[in-house]
């Protein structure tokens, strides 16, 4: 009952944790694997106290035997042992979970348990009175028992756990957008829950219900909601179960999937409450140990009965269980499926982690309760009760999120707005009539037009500024947790985006920052020892290169071994072992589906929700992703984003009676060559001297096929451009301007063709294509054809 | 899963039901009207280099970018000077991706919505190779004629391939 015993716990989970990861990174074939993971389980067995309980204990003198075992055979780690770890870990992170909540232990290990049988000696139980003669106490079939231990007779229910809502150093736009991020989450496992309630073995939606409790654990674990990410978890590996086939859905774990779903969005509900200053610094009460415990038990595959009884216990038992503290009990059965504030405050308050600093509701609110649930002027203490409900309506979030196709069509609709404002404007009939009245409302008209096209614009262009810090904050995290040391560098975080795809880029760098950080940078002697700098660095970088949008995770880490992914994908079925594959095809393997699997579960890297997840959001925006790495110097992420609605300026180049854009980033200069500047070259074509390079010409009009008036170079206008190392001169007839102009996909229809990177609708109403300097500058052989 | 996959030479035949019927060449021609959004003027066309004959280019519909396709140079009719009565039919179609996608689509003229009952609506006879019956899905009697009933999403669908063979093949529009 001492704090002792948390931090106790908190150490060990620590040390837990980076078992996890070392399992992660260890190298099946490396030498002497052991010991780093026997450093470890020391560093493990030293934080355990003597009040561990029993459970632990074993399984700590059975991981000690057998490492010893192994140090002894040939201190050498194989994937089969890696394997076991892999199956130790999670246990005793779970079982420490237990230990803080006084949960029943979940199922040891399969494996673990045959072998030490025999040999492990009956540890003496220094902490609990172990009712079961067999190793492992808490088993399924006890579980029932072990339900009724921890708690008197009728109340079932553990008791709530307080949280702190508003995390201590949240920046608020931060919080913002968690709560936004988070309401969405909870729509689709909500969603996700009532098809899986008609067919509980619908993967489609497992898998949504899966992704969906995981980010939402990445999310909450960003934002160091500790307690949250614990409750995320657990459904999480409940639903993991599941669509792996290894554990069936019943009503009551759907039961407890909606009852977390409740929890995170009474939390998220409370969060945002307090963004906006409502009751801020209030803590809420959820029953979350109740709700661990449910899962534990419904994991341990109770007999549904059983599961019921403890499953079904909040809801109707708890009704008689406060009533002999809390006053009024009338208000409570109102409060359906988690009846919970009021259920086992005060009496049972030692055991949750931290003591429950509320009063049972004073009775003279609490009547008001379930007459008028958000009684508006209601004090804190008599609205918690109510949070249920109020929870479904978001008060003043401060984010309308709104579909992307009705800002698409607004935009578009302002954007012709715009010409007929300027078409009505110019009309010669209308310019005729003098009237001062008229002028005036025509310009007001005008004023308006372009302050709605300028809001219209500004909905759609974020920077991705926001995004990026997101980043240092998890990068700070990973860090911490890992025991790293990692500096994250930020390049170009004002480079603007659609707001979509910063969006859609925020799930994947999430997932490829961590990455880096789990895998890429090595721990602080390693570096060290490799003759690089303790802290590692990852930088993160966007800019625009020829019609995308460039975001780069650079890490100084360990870099890539083709020889091990391709090891990894052989042993995981990706490719045959006779493939040949270059290092950028290994490369390319990280990206398969089921490459990255569960070896370890820890809330850092997933469980096979991996870089196939990242690559296929990036494919979805129609973005591409590479990879380099120099192993043992590290590993540079490239990823290639449309910049489809992105404005960018352009300069107006004309050939014929048609406009082209030619993005201005990629545009150095552009003169009119004077005779002499231009030279055939013998089967190389035309080159012209620009500051004293020659630079090939390439002849826009005739590349086209399009008609133009400037035949002979000197007649037009050469346009240097560049795109990486190599610039090329496109000769066009006419210079008109720049604007800035906002690009449009072309389609499908016209998905073949290289020379076009959009489509712009220009000031007149017309469609201007841009040009994709990039292909136009590659495009080296045929223009040799056509210039001979 | 778009609703018609690309399935050729074998198709259901047309259904019975409202059809928006035009001209092309002077021959007449009906598509279903669900899949009309809406008749516009000839507009400024901004051609798209290397692509198809077909493929006229693309044009702004209020702020869409939308490509347009002429039937006539699809199906090798002749192609007369354009006229008032030229107009531009904006069709739904299903895309490639899934969803559906606009496609303009230039004609000689618009006639009329016509009802077409199963009666009316007969199968394709064989054309012996002097039009492409990959996109004819009936021929339909009316007071006025005969109307070709086409399908457009099957005209989508196999754009892309023209134009790879076109681009793969550069020597056939060097001239």
């Amino acid at each position: 009952m001492s704090n002792d015993r948390f931090e106790t716990i908190a150490r060990a989970k620590k040390v837990v944790q980076q078992i996890g990861l070392e399992l992660a990174f260890v190298d099946a074939v490396k030498e002497n694997g052991v010991d780093g993971i026997n450093e470890l389980v020391r560093h493990l067995e030293s934080a355990l106290d003597q009040e561990t309980p029993e459970p632990i204990v074993e399984a700590m003198t059975a991981v000690r035997q057998w490492i010893d075992e192994r140090v002894a055979a040939d201190n050498k780690l194989s994937s089969v042992t890696i394997a076991r770890l892999g199956d130790w870990q999670p246990w005793i992170d779970a079982a420490l979970m237990s230990w803080e909540y006084e949960l029943p232990y979940p199922a040891f290990p399969e494996g673990w348990r045959t072998s030490e049988e025999a040999t492990v000696p009956q540890a003496a139980p220094p902490f609990q009175a172990a009712p079961a003669p067999s190793l492992v106490p808490a088993q399924p079939t006890s579980a029932p028992a072990g339900r009724a231990q921890p708690s008197p007779a009728p109340a079932t229910l553990l008791p709530e756990q307080t949280v702190e809502v508003m995390p201590a150093d949240a920046d608020a736009e931060m919080l913002q957008l968690f709560c936004a991020e988070a309401q969405d989450l909870l729509q689709d496992i909500e969603q996700g829950v009532l098809v899986l309630e008609v067919n509980p073995t619908d993967s489609s939606s497992l898998d949504s219900l899966f992704r969906a409790f995981h980010t939402f654990k990445g999310n909450v674990g960003v934002m160091k909601l500790m307690v949250l990410q614990q409750l995320a978890h657990e459904l999480e590996s409940m639903l993991d179960a599941a669509r792996r086939g290894k554990y069936r859905l019943v009503s009551e774990s759907i039961t407890a999937i909606l009852s977390g779903a409740d929890i995170l969005k009474r939390f998220v509900a409370e969060l945002s409450n307090q963004i906006v200053g409502v009751n801020t610094g209030r803590t809420i009460d959820l029953p979350i140990p109740q709700l661990i415990h449910d899962v534990h038990s419904l994991l341990a595959g109770e007999s549904p009965a059983a599961a019921k009884a403890a499953g079904g216990a909040p809801q109707a038992d708890a009704v008689p269980a406060p009533s002999p503290l809390s006053p009024s009990p009338p208000p409570a059965p109102a409060l359906s499926l988690t009846s919970t504030t009021v259920a086992g405050s005060g009496a049972e308050s030692p055991r949750s982690t931290t003591p429950l600093p509320d009063e049972p509701p004073p009775p003279p609110q609490a009547p008001a309760a379930p007459m008028s649930p958000v009684a508006p002027t209601a004090p804190p203490v008599a609205k918690a009760p109510a949070a249920n409900q109020a929870a479904v309506p978001v008060i003043g979030s401060g984010i309308v999120r709104v579909d992307t196709l009705k800002l698409d069509s607004l935009i578009d609709l302002v954007g012709e707005l715009v010409i007929a404002q300027s078409m009505v404007v110019q009309n010669p009939e209308l310019k005729a009539i003098t009237s001062a009245h008229l002028s005036r409302c025509l310009g007001q008209l005008r004023g308006i037009t372009s302050d709605l096209q300028r809001t219209a614009m500004s909905l759609r262009m974020v920077p991705i500024r926001s995004t990026f810090q997101k980043m240092s904050r998890l990068v700070r995290d990973l860090a911490l947790q890992q025991g790293k040391e990692i500096a994250l560098e930020l390049e170009g975080e004002e480079t603007e985006l659609d707001r979509n795809i910063v969006e859609e880029l925020s799930d994947p760098l999430v997932h490829m920052i961590r990455n880096s950080a789990d895998h890429g940078i090595e721990m602080p002697a390693a570096r060290s020892a490799a003759g690089k700098p303790s802290a590692g660095t990852i930088t993160l970088r966007a800019f625009h290169q020829g019609g995308f949008i460039v975001i780069q995770i650079e890490d100084d880490g360990r870099g890539l071994s083709p020889a091990k992914i391709r090891a990894k994908a052989i042993e995981r079925g990706i490719i045959r072992a006779d493939e040949i594959l270059d290092d950028r095809e290994t490369f390319d393997l990280i990206f398969a589906a089921g490459f990255s699997t569960a070896e370890k579960v820890t809330d850092l890297s997933g469980r096979g929700v991996g870089m196939d997840v990242v690559r296929r959001n990036i494919e979805k925006m129609r973005g591409k992703i590479e990879i380099d790495s120099i192993e043992g110097r590290g590993t540079t992420f490239t990823l290639y984003v449309p910049l489809t609605l992105a404005i960018i300026e352009g300069l107006l180049v004309g050939i014929g009676d048609q406009r082209y854009v030619i993005p201005t980033l990629s545009v150095r200069e552009s003169f009119r060559p004077l005779p002499g500047m231009v030279t055939q070259v013998q089967g190389r074509g035309e080159v012209v001297s620009v500051r004293g390079r020659l630079t090939p010409i390439l002849r826009l009009g005739r590349h086209l096929n399009t008609p133009h008036t400037a035949t002979d170079p000197t007649e037009g206008i050469i346009v240097v451009v560049e795109a990486g190392q190599d610039s090329r001169c496109l000769l066009v007839d006419q210079l008109i301007g720049k604007q800035e102009v906002v690009i449009k996909n072309l389609g499908d229809m016209f998905r073949h063709q290289t020379e076009f990177a959009g489509a712009a609708i220009l000031g007149d109403g017309r469609v201007g294509l841009i040009l994709d300097v990039n292909a136009l500058v590659k495009l080296k052989a045929r223009n040799n054809g056509e210039a001979a | 899963m778009p609703p018609t996959p690309p399935q050729h030479h074998s198709h259901p035949g047309a259904t019975p039901g409202k059809y928006l019927t035009f001209t092309l060449s002077g021959e007449s021609y009906g598509i279903p009207v669900l899949k009309v959004r809406e008749i516009i003027r000839l507009c400024p066309i901004t051609p798209v280099a290397n692509m198809p004959e077909h493929v006229k280019g693309v044009i702004n519909l209020r702020g869409k970018v939308i490509p347009l396709v002429d039937l006539r140079a699809k199906f090798c009719l002749p192609i007369s000077a354009d006229t008032e009565r030229n107009c531009i039919v904006v069709t739904q179609i299903a895309a490639a991706g899934g969803g559906t996608r606009l496609y303009g689509v230039i004609v000689d003229g618009v006639e009329e919505v016509a009802n077409f009952t199963a009666a009316d609506i007969e199968p394709t006879p064989d054309f012996g190779g002097a039009v492409d019956s990959m996109f004819i899905t009936g021929m339909a009697k009316s007071g006025t004629g005969v109307k070709t009933l086409i399908d457009l999403d099957k005209i989508s669908a196999v754009d892309g391939t023209i134009a790879i063979q076109a681009l793969g093949l550069p020597s056939s529009q060097a001239s």
